[in-house]
């Protein structure tokens, strides 16, 4: 069997370890060996999750997972639903994918998104647990809960109508003391669907020519908003979320295929475009809402 | 009476959601349900013919998204203004909430249209992309109510032809057989 070593933190930062190391050959069964994982946020739990499924599909081998011997760790991923979304795409006895007891502390489980319905429950289910964590713990007006509300809807909607297939949502709250002295919000999306540059190609590349590729293509959605519809109304989801999460001073990156784009606050190190990573199909949205330092 | 030969009609999109879409969600928020509302609307619109002046109500809707927004308002809008539209038929838009304004004024920009909404307290607003001229002629319009061609220059300042009848073109305004300007809020 196969060891895929999962890094000891696995968030927005250190997501690339993950991604990285399933660039190898990997055939047979597979394991994912999360025994020393101590810090983990949405971005890790639904990048496990959409990894898992692309073990198993090139495999076509079982893929299991170690979970992490800390206790604390393991009863966070167990209130996040980790488990039970894990037991959908890992061998993994039915034990452990019991159902997450609904911990008041989650802002949202990991919820799988497959058609609108899933994105009206998701809108329904985080009404008042956003409520609470936006003017509570944020800073935030009561009327940022509806705008966090549509941007939550408008990045699941991006799994249903580009990515044309499944995907996952998750999102929680934290006080990042020591890296930025404030609470934030962290939200991640993740679909294995045809990324960017597959969903773009047909109506876009010709413009680009050779330029064409995963840089250009997200680069073509996210600041131009262009999309595979030759409806003008389309592709606006993406430009209002990054004018919202901008008013809020928060972090958007897309990574699709190799490449990953950000509007980067004055807060982040992370560069505006990255390319040249490691191929990973679909794509991976990650917001981070930082606390209100004034009103607003 | 120019008035006599409109049908109105009240639509609360609120109301239409739940009845419309397989699901109890108040929320209007994805594109099918947007679409499913639309075309809930446009069922409401089919009639006998007559002008129809329809006030589609966002008041109780809690969350609404641009996905949504583009198909009810801004896809509806354009519906109504392309030359096989199935009636004619004008809109007027509540949203109350600063935020729907927000969003539905979003959705008219991308696909550079305008409606008019009503804000809160009977407040009536023009959303969307609307020239300065245009905008400066609807409010007048709008704060009188009705106006007779004789009096478009005292009231309107000289030159307002041009401007109004964009503004009868896009249906911003109704303009009667008579040549008389009338404010879409005079007609609900």
């Amino acid at each position: 069997m196969r060891v895929v070593e999962i890094a000891p933190s696995l968030d927005y930062r250190t997501i690339e370890t993950l991604y990285d190391a399933l660039d190898d050959d990997l055939d047979g069964p597979v394991l994912f060996d999360a025994r020393h994982l101590r810090w983990v946020d949405p971005n890790g739990m639904v990048g496990l999750l959409a990894a898992a499924r692309v073990v198993g599909d090139r495999t076509g081998a079982p893929v299991r997972i170690s979970f992490p011997e800390n206790a604390d760790v393991s009863s966070y991923l167990t209130r996040m639903g980790f488990l039970t979304a894990a037991a959908q795409v890992y061998d993994m006895p039915a034990t452990k994918g019991r159902r997450s007891d609904r911990a008041s502390d989650v802002l949202l489980e990991i919820t799988p998104v497959h058609t609108n319905s899933d994105v009206h429950a998701v809108i329904e289910r985080v009404q008042t647990r956003a409520g609470r964590v936006l003017t509570r713990n944020l800073g935030y007006s009561a009327a940022a809960v509806v705008q966090f509300s549509v941007v939550l809807s408008e990045v699941c909607q991006n799994i249903i109508e580009h990515a044309e297939a499944p995907g996952w949502v998750a999102a929680q709250s934290y006080n990042w003391t020591k890296r930025l002295g404030r609470q934030v919000v962290v939200i991640a999306v993740s679909d294995l669907g045809r990324g960017f540059k597959g969903s773009l190609t047909d109506e876009h590349s010709g413009r680009f020519g050779d330029r064409w590729g995963d840089v250009t293509a997200l680069e073509a959605a996210f600041i131009h908003g262009l999309t595979r519809f030759p409806d003008s109304g389309r592709g606006q989801g993406i430009q209002q979320i990054r004018k919202q999460v901008g008013r809020w001073g928060g972090l958007l990156s897309i990574r699709s295929g190799t490449a990953r784009i950000a509007d980067t606050p004055d807060w982040s190190e992370m560069p505006p475009v990255e390319e040249g990573l490691t191929h990973f199909p679909g794509a991976q949205i990650n917001i981070i809402l930082p606390e209100r330092l004034s009103d607003g | 009476m120019v008035e006599r030969r409109v049908d109105p009609i009240n639509i609360d999109v609120s109301e239409l959601v739940q009845r419309s879409v397989a699901s109890l969600y108040a929320n209007l928020i994805t594109r099918p349900t947007g679409r499913a509302v639309r075309r809930a609307i446009e069922q409401q619109l089919l009639g006998d013919g007559r002008m129809a002046i329809s006030l589609i109500d966002f008041t109780e809707v809690r969350i609404l998204d641009f996905s949504c927004a583009d198909e009810v308002v801004a896809k509806l809008v354009a519906r109504y203004l392309s030359s096989d539209r199935p009636r004619d038929a004008f809109f007027l838009f509540r949203a109350v909430e600063e935020l729907h304004a927000h969003t539905v004024e979003e959705v008219l920009l991308r696909q550079r249209l305008a409606a008019v909404c009503d804000v809160g307290g009977g407040h009536f607003q023009l959303l969307g992309e609307v020239a300065g001229r245009e905008r400066d002629v609807w409010e007048r319009i709008e704060r009188t109510g009705r106006l007779m061609p004789g009096d478009g220059d005292s009231v309107l300042g000289s030159g307002w032809n041009p401007a109004a009848d964009s503004l009868a073109s896009r249906r911003l305004i109704f303009v009667g057989p008579g040549g008389a300007l009338t404010a879409l809020s005079a007609m609900v």
